[in-house]
């Protein structure tokens, strides 16, 4: 609204809406990232905590050692992988759902998971997984002898496609919703027969909602240290894991503010590339 | 390709369920190790409940949770309000900075908060970790998806009731008061729904800002877990499973309602 | 009223398409009940009703979105009933245009031929002649989200066309169009049919598009045919009181024969002139336009004459529209606003007395079971 005002007042509306949030989002997001990374370029005092001189040692170290590269890697390799099963597990139930008559009981079904504690979630997997657990009863129970099963990667990707499963239905759900089916009336119309007019007429519309699910999806599970560290245990070193590591027992901050701006630029270039083809609109599809 | 699909989807549901249905059966369950069911019992609920601290890690996550949401709603609130209505500079930093506690992984936004109430307590020698610096790092995630539902619901407010509120003489204050915020209640609420239940949930943000004397239930939960799988934890995460649920489908009543 | 032009128009002997006893049943409704009908090559075809009376559903069951419980489908001679809608010869033009939003309009166009596996070059070649049809040149990088309501209109025309289908199916492709718009694009469909030959079926609400646009029409209520003809004969001639009060502005008397040529009614006794002779005592209505109704101010010597009331005149410009009360009926007239004041063309006022007079030849006989 542009409504009739001195600039006086315009000011202290402005002030008066914005400003606590703005002085907020300030303090608590834009200068402790800052922090993060001027104390990136800082060394290891004796202590664990950050001191002079500055420079791009703790970088230097990240990438010339192919420890922290694996780690790298290991992290978008399991997050991708990760991704993509939630994708194929998620986008057939998203459609399920939106054409089943029991549509909002399904949809609860799938909200509870959603709202059920990060932890629990994490947790049950070990009940499952592990030595007397549910997996190996079933195991045992055809003479076999107990698997180790915990740690290990397989427990990491399982509860890490668990967890977020929700996190991906949700959205692409709500473009499934959307879809103008009279798009696949106009391909079959038009010569295209079932599976080509899917691809055609459909899925495109799906595609923004599968991007958004993508990287709710992905960017968690690139970051996570809990499921690595609780299903993993030793054996699945995430840079989640790393940097926790940095800022507990390993005791040097300046490293883990490095392997955390590396984190953090890795994210940042993914959104960059999801925003440039999906806009800011695409940016609130991610809420 | 519907049969396909009804397959699909059972499978998925089954895989959704029965790690939670086992932690359920098992809170029930008298041997203490394996998932043998050897007899029905409640006592892991008795032991869960003689334990005094849990009681004050479930105060200390309320807490939390109430403080923080009602900060982060006002604020949240506000902070869409001006930005939908107004026209002012590095607006467009402003809404960037948004962005940022959605889509950072968790472990960086607590270690960066953990970075800066290090160098504050260096400094003036305040503030020490507890459940003080939990709320503020609480706030500062919640906030941003405050504003962003508020936001959703304030640009589809039809701009035209603000202007009929003050062409029939009420002031900006009353026009917000008596008009607007009635508008946008269901994008408040939803906002603050959301922010406590992320509050609820958060575990690897506490984990970065807490100190002793400042356990919440997912910290207590994490530290139990690592000392090895008890009985105990299954009947606490029973307990929380089934007051979320509860709450959900109070939830879908009072909306049904409406 | 405008009535397609009458000059010869040439229409090939051969069936287009031919429905035998179509039926659909959703749930307990009859949306389409026992259809059958011909559609002539190159013929400008109609389907006309109000919403729900299955005009809709019946153009899907050609289109092939949806199959028949009972009857047969046939285009170009071939049954194809049960042939899936992507092997139809057949192309549709929908009501919502349903355009590919991710795709632009040359992409939109070429959609149908890419499916056919067309070479590349002669797909460009077609969709430049698609867009010309179309006065779209220019547009080929355009997102159907960049365009005007009628530009869209015209892509989904188009990227029908340049299939070159048997058949164009059209659902009421201009309902979402403002007047103005609406009539321009109806000269230019009629134009485009008449040049390419193309058998239309047109399925719309909106009678007075019907009628100017049709060759036939198939006017249809509650999942029916009530009447199916010649554009003209379904305005001059309604066979059923539904046809009569749908097409146009009707003014439906309750009459009874008297004689073969006789009626009676509360208005008096009008004699017909009808080819069908009536058997006396038979219960019948009696439909005249409003602009075959005639005033006089002086008795005129002509037949089925009688007194009304004028209670009420609505001035339309080139028309004076009156409405006339006689023995609690009320009549629609219609006169042309002439400046000449010469019998059957006065001007009348409110309340005036004036004389009716009702043309024998202009007098349809609706006989319809079941009315009173």
């Amino acid at each position: 609204m542009r409504e009739a005002a001195t600039p006086a007042q315009r000011l202290r509306r402005v002030l008066l809406t914005v400003g606590p949030g703005a002085f907020w989002l300030v303090l608590f997001v834009l200068i402790p990232t800052l922090i993060v990374l001027v104390v990136s370029l800082m060394s290891r005092g004796s202590l664990g905590q950050p001191v002079p001189p500055f420079g791009l040692h703790n970088y230097v170290r990240f990438f010339s050692d192919p420890l922290f590269l694996e780690i790298i890697g290991r992290s978008l390799w399991i997050g991708l992988w990760s991704t993509l099963l939630v994708i194929l597990l998620g986008y057939p139930l998203a459609f399920y759902i939106a054409q089943s008559r029991y549509k909002e009981v399904l949809l609860l079904l799938v909200v509870i998971p959603f709202f059920t504690n990060f932890l629990i979630r994490v947790y049950a997997w070990i009940v499952v997984f592990q030595k007397e657990g549910l997996l190996n009863a079933f195991i045992t129970a055809f003479g076999l002898p107990p698997a180790e099963l915990l740690p290990s990667t397989l427990a990491v990707y399982v509860a890490t496609v668990y967890t977020y499963l929700p996190f991906f239905v949700l959205p692409l759900y709500a473009a499934v919703e959307r879809i103008d089916w009279s798009l696949l009336e106009a391909a079959y119309d038009l010569g295209a027969r079932p599976v080509r007019a899917f691809f055609e007429a459909i899925f495109p519309q799906t595609l923004p909602g599968l991007l958004a699910g993508f990287l709710l999806v992905f960017i968690p599970a690139v970051g996570t240290f809990v499921i690595a560290d609780l299903l993993g245990g030793g054996k699945v070193t995430l840079v989640g894991n790393l940097i926790q590591l940095q800022f507990g027992s390993a005791q040097n901050w300046a490293f883990g503010s490095a392997a955390s701006m590396v984190l953090m630029a890795m994210v940042l270039l993914g959104l960059w590339l999801y925003a440039r083809t999906q806009g800011e609109r695409g940016l609130d599809r991610l809420v | 390709m519907k049969r396909i699909l009804s397959f699909h989807a059972g499978l998925v549901f089954a895989f959704l369920y029965l790690p939670i249905l086992v932690i359920v059966a098992l809170s029930f369950n008298q041997s203490r190790f394996g998932v043998r069911f050897t007899g029905f019992t409640l006592e892991w609920y008795a032991r869960l409940f003689s334990n005094e601290r849990i009681l004050e890690y479930l105060t200390n996550t309320l807490i939390v949770a109430v403080v923080s949401t009602a900060v982060s709603t006002v604020l949240g609130t506000l902070l869409a309000v001006g930005l939908v209505r107004y026209e002012f500079r590095l607006k467009n930093a402003l809404r960037y900075l948004l962005y940022v506690p959605v889509v950072v992984p968790d472990v960086v936004m607590g270690i960066s908060l953990l970075l800066l109430f290090d160098v504050v307590r260096d400094a003036i020698g305040w503030p020490r970790l507890s459940l003080f610096t939990i709320i503020l790092a609480h706030i500062s995630f919640q906030i941003a998806y405050v504003t962003l539902v508020v936001r959703a619901r304030l640009v589809l407010l039809d701009p035209t009731l603000e202007e009929a509120a003050k062409d029939l003489g009420a002031t900006s204050w009353q026009t917000f008061r008596e008009v607007t915020l009635p508008l946008i209640m269901p994008g408040v609420m939803a906002g603050a729904l959301l922010a406590f239940s992320l509050s609820l949930d958060d575990f690897v943000i506490t984990f970065f800002t807490a100190g002793s004397g400042s356990t919440t239930l997912p910290l207590y939960i994490y530290s139990s877990v690592k000392l090895g799988i008890r009985p105990e934890i299954h009947a606490l995460s029973t307990l929380m499973v089934g007051v979320t649920v509860l709450v959900i489908l109070l939830g879908v009543l009072f909306w049904k309602k409406r | 009223m405008l009535f397609r032009g009458k000059r010869e128009r040439k229409l090939g002997d051969s069936v287009a398409v031919q429905l035998e006893g179509v039926t659909k049943r959703f749930g307990d409704v009859r949306a389409v009940d026992n259809v059958s009908l011909e559609v002539r090559d190159g013929e400008f075809f109609s389907l006309l009703g109000p919403s729900g009376c299955g005009k809709t559903t019946l153009l899907r069951m050609i289109a092939g979105f949806e199959t028949p419980d009972e009857g047969r489908i046939l285009i170009g001679g071939k049954d194809m009933t049960d042939v899936p809608p992507y092997l139809r010869p057949v192309n549709t033009v929908f009501q919502s245009y349903a355009l590919f939003p991710h795709m632009n309009v040359e992409q939109n166009i070429a959609f149908g031929l890419r499916m056919k596996r067309m070479p590349k070059e002669e797909i460009a070649r077609r969709v430049a002649w698609a867009l010309e049809l179309v006065n779209l040149s220019g547009f080929e990088k355009r997102r159907p989200d960049q365009m005007s309501g009628g530009q869209r209109q015209r892509v989904a025309l188009a990227r029908a066309l340049v299939n070159e289908p048997e058949v164009l199916l059209l659902d009421e492709p201009l309902s979402a169009l403002d007047l103005k718009l609406r009539q321009e694009l109806r000269v230019d469909l009629m134009n485009l049919q008449e040049r390419l030959g193309i058998t239309f079926i047109f399925v719309t609400h909106d009678q007075e598009e019907a009628l100017v646009m049709s060759d036939r029409i198939a006017v249809m209520n509650r999942g029916r045919i009530e009447q199916l003809g010649p554009t003209e004969e379904i305005y001059e001639l309604p066979k059923t009181a539904f046809v009569a009060r749908f097409i146009g502005d009707s003014n439906l008397i309750p009459a009874k024969a008297i004689e073969p040529r006789k009626v009676r009614t509360s208005l008096g006794d009008f004699v017909l002139d009808d080819d069908d002779a009536l058997i006396p005592g038979q219960e019948v209505l009696l439909s005249i336009r409003p602009e075959k109704i005639r005033l006089f101010r002086e008795r005129p010597s002509l037949p089925n004459v009688f007194r009304a009331k004028v209670d009420d005149i609505i001035y339309t410009g080139s028309e004076n529209l009156y409405i006339l009360l006689a023995d609690g009926q009320r009549l629609m007239c219609e006169t042309l606003n002439h400046d000449i004041q010469e019998p059957g063309h006065e001007e009348f006022d409110y309340d005036e007395e004036v004389w009716v007079a009702l043309t024998p030849e202009k007098l349809v006989v609706i006989q319809e079971e079941g009315h009173a």
